[in-house]
């Protein structure tokens, strides 16, 4: 099937190039054995890397981004199965705009998000708290869990659930153990691009983080913003090796393509 | 029982949805209309904000030049990013498909896989290409076509490209999902009877793959008109784009009400360019295929 000519693949080099030049800059710097930004042509050294080691605030704040990328996908999905459910089996008034409304968080802009969130955090009393912070979150991430279990739920036949009916198997019986099991891989997709989402989110973010509930990317991007240095270089190399692993595990499982069509859509 | 089935199904759907209904009322109906209500009101440096009611922040928005500025660069870079991910990603796409595996999973995973990485990350590899000792200028000066360094950071044509590396990974998706409905076999029958590679590729493949161009335009425009990490980073306090500004007038200046005034109205650009976009498109296909 290869029938790319000779300039098709001279743009798709380059394109390639573009793609991974800035990512792999990071990776190099981040191996310097010199105190500022600088190619490690003197030989490779790891003293950045044991460097973020000694730095608690980085270390906390990616213990932070972690609990709160599982806590906030982990509720993000708890809601959308159900929400899946009505959407997908049920023909009821308002379906259209129920989901319109699920899917909403897409269309706005992250920023304006983040003060929203500013202000009616402060006028509750929610500012600079973990849940505050766990529940915008939430409403972040929902869209993208909501649209792949929506997908599992949609594609799946009924003939297991009705026999199971049949046979006098109560309603949460039959979701337990028919409908629960076969929808796993969507619910497990979904937790893991919400985790994703949640992980890297840094715009509206920035407006609801405290100091005690600072994430990686708020940290990172404070960091960067005063100096940039070797040290957030091999924080980012860092950040960049471990989603690599997760990447192909993810392409593995489920086809990245899959998983990211319709992303920000 | 009929009967009993019946009303058991016209229960359940808002049952099912109470969690997220309840959800979004309160964590997002709530603090959009808190933030739309606070755009009214005043801002006083020594008392704060005033609980008053008045277009006072929309008419300096939209009066002052230097809102204009921001505004305007803002939706103008939108729209280049736009067009530059358009040029770069279609093709791109189209390249890939026509790849044999094991290439082709390879280079989408190397294509979409920066999706997965932080911004923060991605900008930062930018800063670092860009810097005066940076790669580029190092190839550039290297090569002779530079005497000098060029200036890349800190002006629009950096954050331009930065922004175009974050958003086109969300085009080459959108032709991608389009180029998977394509059947071959049009392209097989274009080429027997007689017409050139050029000719297939304008008359059969682009038409076809359009409307993932143009919905993959829509999600890169309004990621970029929205964009806050890459312009802040690489743009600097004077390159302000609006979620920047927005930002400012938050965090820093603490004028909250003007803040939301500029938030609401970013809001407001995206919905109306969304909503007109999607209606103009509807409409083009809807007499193409009506």
């Amino acid at each position: 099937m290869s029938r790319n000519g000779p300039i098709a693949l001279i743009f798709h080099t380059a394109f390639i190039v573009f793609m991974l030049a800035p990512l792999v800059v990071v990776c190099l710097v981040a191996f310097t054995s010199k105190g500022y930004i600088s190619m490690p042509t003197e030989g490779f050294s790891l003293r950045w890397f044991r460097a973020i080691l000694e730095n608690p605030d980085f270390i906390d704040a990616f213990l932070m981004s972690l609990y709160l990328a599982i806590v906030s996908a982990s509720i993000a999905l708890a809601i959308s199965v159900p929400a899946s459910l009505a959407i997908a089996r049920h023909r009821f008034p308002g379906r259209a705009a129920f989901t319109a409304f699920f899917l909403s968080p897409l269309m706005i802009p992250h920023v304006v998000l983040g003060v929203s969130f500013l202000r009616f955090f402060t006028e509750v009393g929610l500012s600079g708290t973990f849940i505050g912070l766990a529940l915008s979150h939430v409403i972040i991430i929902m869209p993208y869990a909501l649209r792949l279990v929506l997908a599992s739920v949609t594609g799946l036949s009924r003939a297991a659930e009705s026999a199971a009916v049949s046979l006098g198997a109560s309603n949460w019986t039959v979701f337990r153990r028919i409908t629960l099991p076969l929808i796993v891989p969507g619910i497990a997709g979904g937790w893991v691009l919400a985790f994703i989402t949640s992980f890297d989110e840094l715009t509206m973010t920035v407006f609801v983080a405290s100091p005690s509930t600072i994430t990686l990317p708020v940290r990172m991007y404070n960091h960067i913003t005063e100096t940039i240095d070797p040290l957030i270089a091999s924080l980012s190399a860092a950040l960049i090796f471990v989603t690599v692993i997760f990447m192909v595990i993810l392409d593995r499982l489920y086809g990245l393509d899959k998983l990211l069509v319709g992303r920000g859509n | 029982m009929a009967e009993a089935i019946a009303r058991g199904k016209l229960i359940p759907p808002y049952l099912l949805s109470t969690p997220a209904l309840l959800l979004y009322c309160a964590l997002l109906l709530t603090p959009m209309l808190m933030t739309f209500l606070l755009s009214f009101n005043s801002f006083d440096l020594y008392t704060g904000i005033k609980p008053d009611y008045s277009l006072a922040n929309y008419l300096e928005v939209i009066q002052d030049k230097y809102f204009h500025v921001i505004f305007l660069r803002t939706f103008g870079m939108a729209l280049v990013v736009t067009l530059i991910c358009a040029l770069l990603g279609a093709p791109e796409a189209y390249i890939l498909n026509r790849m044999a595996n094991p290439w082709k999973s390879l280079f989408l995973l190397a294509v979409l896989g920066p999706l997965l990485i932080s911004v923060v990350v991605r900008t930062l590899g930018w800063a670092l290409l860009f810097g005066k000792e940076g790669a580029i200028n190092q190839t550039l000066m290297g090569l002779g076509l530079v005497d000098e360094p060029v200036k890349l950071i800190f002006t629009s044509t950096g954050v331009v490209i930065a922004l175009v590396h974050v958003l086109v990974p969300f085009m080459v998706i959108s032709v991608w999902a389009s180029l998977q409905k394509l059947d071959p076999a049009t392209e097989r029958a274009g080429l027997s009877l007689g017409a050139s590679q050029f000719t297939v590729l304008r008359r059969v493949v682009v038409p076809q793959v359009m409307p993932g161009v143009l919905s993959g335009s829509l999600i890169v425009f309004a990621l970029t008109a929205s964009a806050f990490a890459t312009p802040s980073i690489l743009g600097g306090r004077r390159l302000k784009v609006v979620a920047t500004t927005a930002y400012d007038e938050y965090l820093n200046t603490l004028n909250w009400p003007l803040g939301a005034a500029i938030a609401i109205l970013l809001l407001a650009a995206n919905v109306i360019i969304i909503t007109s976009y999607n209606r103009v498109i509807e409409k083009k296909y809807a007499e193409a295929f009506g």
